[in-house]
């Protein structure tokens, strides 16, 4: 059984959280630690580089897990703007709903949202994978650059403008495509990754009924008659 | 009897407008360029320092102890950075600029005893080796972006915009987007890349402020975080800086410099160098925390009489980006192979231009190997060449600074006052808000 370290917000500063999650962790056993009263706190449980279990124990506010990297954080309720931003590693989880920007440049890891998250979720992504299984808002995947984004609701106006080589899947309707942006076939491969994710998101879902999104790479090179619109 | 004929050019449609205007018909296409602006505007130049005479007591020019030891980030950082001099290499990229003169950057700011600071694209190995201060960019695009170099920096430098570009975001051409840049960027090579002009992550200044909280928790607090902008509305910028928590503030102004942007955003957004610095510090004055908070001043930063007009209006250091890549050879007829100058005319020719008036650095071509990817180019800068030549030039601007504040009677160059300072123009004296020569007329107050 996994020894389990209590850290509770209402006695602990975020600053005296994040130092012993950084330097105090204890090494050697399995250990998760549970964040208590968090409040819509900022910065809990960010920049970390340690194979540990974190859960946090309530609603928590930007920022949650950014930088993550190894550590698998749970959050048990909603979050503020940019969880797991510039995630590297690891899962970051999330019970409820996020705010924008979520899993805003991420190079690796996995970030889940059980519930729906906002605007802008994935923007600039480098490489990890979102698994979002209720809707996403507007501008969702805006400039995305690599790695995955799963939508298994809707998603907002906009899905994946100026988008590079991520690609989106999208299970409900899309309210737009943004500039440059483009609806493909589901390959095989396609519907093997949909579903690969879908298991590690731990969301039981027919792959097969997912839109897939990706680049036309119209934008990869300036010319004139672009109409500079995007 | 010859025929007389009467030649007026047109003010409004002069010969520079027309060729803007017969090419923009050409091409359809606007003009993407680098470096800065190259329009007149008011420079410290338009400043002179009232040296000692019988009101005022000199020091003796080359013995008597000059100070320049600078101290940046003492607001929360546990480690501030402390340099020899206040004159710092601003941040320019891999990507724009070559490996080679990153690694020249880092050497020669580390031989007299500055910092350097990465760009967008993210901290090259051979910069962090050889840089013994270097201040890490965190820019809406976050190419290469990563908590392990984040932890590797000795400083943050946050940065919303830049004065050649305010708003503008950036760009780096295809040319230039070799497979180790694309690589660093997460991008396929070749591809014409655009950095964001907005933050992923965060909007508004209250969201900077939490923004800022996590760079500082991820880094243990440990390293300040320097906030830059391009100079447009100064006052309220600062404040906002300031007030987000920034231990430094960087203002750049619109003489700043850029690899590659639109022509139009180079010469039409964002205030003069000269105008935007009285505004900083007035905002940290009224804020009362002038002298907590350090601000850095960049934008067409030339000499050491430039550094020293910049510390007498209340800078406590400089930020210098096209003056380094010009002390390591931009614009120069040749380059150095083995010890020999070898003639490069024929390649600026190439680009449609010449030596002294190239500003070609979003081509990737530049002849003297600075501005570029290619291998057959980045060899004519090699970093031991490049540190030589940028070590005596900032050598040379730490002298000259000091000589100046000596003759003012200053001990430390941080002791220069506007008080020592007077304006030849009525722009500048009512820019830097010091009064004209032989009056006591500051327009404007």
């Amino acid at each position: 059984m996994d020894r389990v370290i209590p850290l509770d917000l209402t006695r602990l500063t975020v600053r005296e959280l994040n130092h012993f999650l950084h330097h105090q962790l204890p090494t050697g056993d399995a250990v998760r630690v549970e964040i208590l009263n968090p409040n819509g706190m900022h910065n809990l449980a960010v920049g970390l580089d340690a194979p540990a279990e974190i859960d946090i124990l309530g609603h928590a506010g930007y920022f949650i897990a950014g930088m993550n990297k190894r550590a698998n954080v749970t959050v048990h309720g909603n979050v503020g703007w940019s969880v797991a931003e510039n995630i590297m590693s690891g899962t970051v989880r999330v019970k409820g709903c996020a705010s924008e920007c979520a899993g805003a440049s991420g190079h690796g890891g996995l970030l889940v949202i059980e519930e729906d998250a906002s605007s802008r979720c994935g923007i600039s992504l480098k490489g990890g994978d979102i698994v979002v299984v209720g809707s996403v808002g507007h501008m969702s995947a805006f400039m995305a650059q690599a790695g995955t984004l799963v939508v298994c609701g809707d998603a907002g106006g906009s899905l994946g403008d100026s988008l590079y080589e991520a690609t989106i899947y999208v299970g409900g309707a899309i309210h737009s495509l943004g500039a440059d942006a483009q609806e493909e076939p589901m390959t095989a491969a396609d519907v093997a990754r949909v579903s690969e994710l879908l298991t590690k998101a731990g969301i039981t879902r027919d792959a097969k009924s997912f839109k897939r999104v990706a680049s036309k790479r119209s934008l990869y090179h300036w010319h004139a008659d672009a109409g500079q619109e995007y | 009897m010859s025929e007389q004929i009467h030649r007026e050019e047109s003010f409004t449609f002069d010969r520079h407008v027309l060729d803007y205007i017969q090419q923009a018909a050409e091409h359809g296409l606007y003009d993407i360029r680098g470096l800065g602006a190259k329009r007149k505007l008011p420079t410290f130049d338009d400043l002179v320092f009232l040296t000692a005479s019988a009101s005022r007591y000199p020091l003796e020019g080359y013995r008597e102890k000059c100070v320049s030891k600078t101290v940046l980030g003492t607001r929360f950082a546990k480690k501030p950075i402390e340099l020899e001099t206040p004159v710092t290499i601003a941040g320019m990229s891999f990507g724009a600029l070559s490996a080679n003169v990153k690694e020249a950057l880092g050497r020669a700011a580390t031989e007299i005893g500055t910092s350097t600071t990465t760009g967008d694209g993210g901290m090259t190995p051979e910069e962090r080796q050889s840089s013994k201060t270097l201040v890490y960019q965190c820019l809406p695009s976050r190419y290469g972006f990563n908590p392990d170099d984040l932890r590797k920096a000795n400083a943050i430098e946050l940065v919303i915009g830049q004065g050649a570009k305010p708003g503008g975001g950036g760009m780096l051409l295809g040319q230039k987007v070799s497979e180790r840049v694309a690589g660093m960027r997460t991008l396929p090579a070749g591809i014409d890349q655009r950095s964001a002009c907005r933050h992923p992550d965060w909007t508004g200044p209250d969201d900077l402020t939490i923004k800022i909280n996590e760079l500082r928790e991820i880094t243990d607090w440990q390293v300040p975080i320097y906030v830059k902008m391009g100079a447009t509305r100064v006052r309220e910028d600062v404040k906002l800086a300031v007030k987000a928590g920034a231990d430094v503030v960087v203002i750049d102004g619109m003489q700043g410099g850029t690899a590659a942007t639109q022509q139009c955003f180079i010469e039409h957004a964002g205030i003069p160098t000269l105008a935007a610095l009285p505004l900083a510090v007035q905002a940290l004055e009224e804020m009362d925390v002038f002298g907590t908070v350090q601000l850095i001043i960049s934008g067409g930063i030339r000499s050491g009489a430039d550094v020293a007009k910049a510390l007498a209006l209340g800078a406590d250091a400089v930020a210098i980006g096209q003056a380094v890549l010009m002390a390591l050879g931009c614009n120069s007829s040749t380059y150095s192979h083995d010890g020999e100058r070898i003639d490069a005319t024929d390649d600026y020719h190439k680009l449609g231009t010449a030596p002294g008036y190239c500003h070609h650095c979003h081509t990737g071509r530049c002849p003297v190997g600075i501005t570029t990817q290619a291998p057959e180019l980045e060899t004519r800068m090699t970093p031991e060449w490049g540190a030589k030549r940028l070590k005596n030039y900032l050598q040379v601007l730490t002298m000259e600074l000091t000589t100046l504040a000596r003759a003012c009677g200053k001990s430390n160059v941080h002791h220069l006052e506007r008080e020592d300072l007077v304006a030849l123009t009525i722009e500048a004296a009512a820019m830097a808000k010091v009064p004209l020569a032989g009056t006591n007329w500051i327009p404007g107050l």
